[in-house]
């Protein structure tokens, strides 16, 4: 045995879209955060409580660690899944690990809306978004269910939905189906030229994309780990 | 009727303060009423273009503050009836452009009987760009043919639909049409620049004009006098076609080919 191929055996490195949510805190009182934090949760669905969440401290110089350190404690008591801290000038890599957390840097990162939580009784309707105008370049659209759009989509603009993706222009630039999980969620596309395609974070960068996909109408959908293109036959 | 129109681009450098000097004194030799605003705080350079820069005493920003009213801060051109400019300020913080005080200033402009406010957008996306854009009723936008500045352009077109007052009221997107600036039909025939049509697939909206590569303006710029001026070049007609449509005339679009390629062309029948 090859040692490239024992070191394949141990480990491997995928890349995997992650929803994240940042949770802006105005407040470190602990009194305060445990009734704000815990009615929010109890109205949440399932996914929030399962989500990785970023503490982003909107005052970070005129909060001690002592009570930073405190917050931490009464927000892990409710159950939250604190993943990492944001990082800033006055919250470096150092007070996140001492906190028992990661560091991440959000700049860059983009803001997604996030679903309302939905009334308990009702089943969340998976509305479909229909979008006439063309998607520019900085602009971002999100649908609780499949997304339509009938005009191009830039690259550097973001397409995200819950189900699926329709486009019926030319896709230049990232479309994410399925971005709750939905692994049966697809993206069909009139002309693809796509910067990202992503089902249920899966995703394939425009350089993975099959060439021979490239500029045709095409249909992608998830198949097991395996992302699928198909070229639609317009019959 | 004022009609407010934003000359913009994301990228800087691209040939707005060209544009826009053009596009006022064309709409002005036309019998409209027109003043340019310079909103490019810190980096004036539109009386340079307009050739006015020792006659500028007051600015947008001296008028917002009153320490001008606006026909103290109004330069009238000399060789074009109807056409005023209200030069930016090069010194004073960029802050002072509020929203309340550029509305003032617009609305006084309206009292005045102005038929066309032109303004000229500093680069960017941000405070400054925006501010140029809000009250705008249209927009030009100006994109080179590269794919820096045909994104950025897209950019500016998707930050136009939501964050102009006509949007913020929910009267939708302002019109905005393309002008594609410094075309050297040359480089695009090589591969080394995009094409019209390129551009125009990639932004999706109306064909203003495009305005080749030229030496005119370069030499327009050195000597004060808008290039729309220059009638004998290339570029100075580019922009009174650009102009025409503007007002709603229908003309072909020219310089698009090399001049040795059509030459060829004629040659042999192309
Ligand atoms: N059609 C053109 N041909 C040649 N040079 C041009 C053309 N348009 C603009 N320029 C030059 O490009 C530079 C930037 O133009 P300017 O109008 O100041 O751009 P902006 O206002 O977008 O920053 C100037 O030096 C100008 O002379
Ligand atoms: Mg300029």
């Amino acid at each position: 045995m090859t040692v490239a191929s024992e070191e394949k055996a141990v480990l491997e490195f995928k890349g995997r879209m992650l929803m994240m949510t940042v949770l802006h805190l105005k407040d470190l009182d602990p009194n305060t955060l445990h009734r704000e934090v815990g009615r929010r949760l109890d109205e949440a669905a399932q996914w929030l409580r399962d989500a990785p969440v970023v503490i982003d401290l909107a005052d970070p110089e005129n909060s001690s660690q002592i009570e930073l350190l405190a917050a931490v404690d009464t927000l892990r008591g409710l159950g939250v899944n604190l993943v990492a801290l944001a990082r800033n000038a006055h919250l470096d890599a150092d007070t996140a690990a001492m906190l028992g957390l990661g560091s991440i840097s959000l700049a860059g990162g983009r803001d997604v809306p996030r679903p309302e939580p939905a009334p308990a009784s009702q089943t969340p309707a998976a509305d479909t978004l229909v979008v006439e105008q063309p998607v520019r370049s900085g602009q971002q659209i999100y649908s609780h269910g499949d997304l339509i759009v009938l005009a191009p989509v830039s690259t550097g603009a973001e397409l995200l939905a819950e189900g699926h993706i329709h486009v019926y222009n030319t896709l230049r630039g990232r479309a994410l189906a399925g971005v709750r999980g939905n692994t049966a969620a697809r993206i069909f596309c009139q002309d693809l030229d796509a910067e990202l395609v992503s089902i249920a974070g899966h995703y394939r960068v425009a350089e993975d994309l099959p060439d021979n996909q490239r500029r045709k109408a095409v249909q992608i959908t998830l198949d097991g780990d395996a992302m699928r293109f198909v070229e639609l036959s317009g019959k | 009727m004022t009609k407010i129109v934003v000359v913009t681009s994301g990228k800087g450098g691209v040939g707005k303060t060209t544009t826009s000097a053009a596009l006022a004194t064309g709409l002005a030799q036309r019998g409209h009423k027109t003043t340019v605003i310079d909103f490019d705080v810190g980096l004036r350079n539109l009386d340079l273009i307009m050739g006015c820069e020792r006659r500028v005493v007051y600015d947008l920003v001296n008028v917002i503050n009153g320490d001008a009213n606006l026909k103290q801060g109004l330069i009238k051109d000399k060789r074009v009836e109807d056409l005023y400019i209200l030069p930016a300020s090069q010194t004073r913080d960029k802050d002072a452009l509020t929203l309340e005080g550029v509305e003032k200033v617009l609305d006084g402009l309206k009292e005045m009987g102005m038929e066309y406010i032109i303004c000229d957008s500093p680069a960017g996306i941000e405070k400054g760009a925006l501010t140029a854009a809000y009250f705008a009723d249209e927009a030009v936008v100006v994109t080179n043919p590269e794919v820096s500045s045909v994104r950025d352009s897209d950019r500016i077109l998707g930050i136009l639909s939501s964050k102009t007052r006509k949007a913020e009221q929910g009267e939708g997107d302002i019109p905005a049409r393309l002008l594609l600036t410094r075309y050297s039909p040359e480089r695009v025939e090589s591969g080394q620049m995009l094409s019209v049509e390129d551009v125009k697939e990639i932004l999706a909206i109306d064909l203003l004009g495009v305005i080749p590569e030229s030496q005119a303006v370069l030499n327009a710029s050195n000597s004060g006098s808008p290039v729309i001026l220059d009638r004998d070049s290339d570029a100075g007609q580019a922009y009174e076609d650009a102009v025409a449509r503007f007002l709603g005339e229908t003309r072909e679009h020219r310089f698009l080919t090399s001049t040795k390629k059509s030459l060829f062309g004629r040659l042999f029948g192309g």
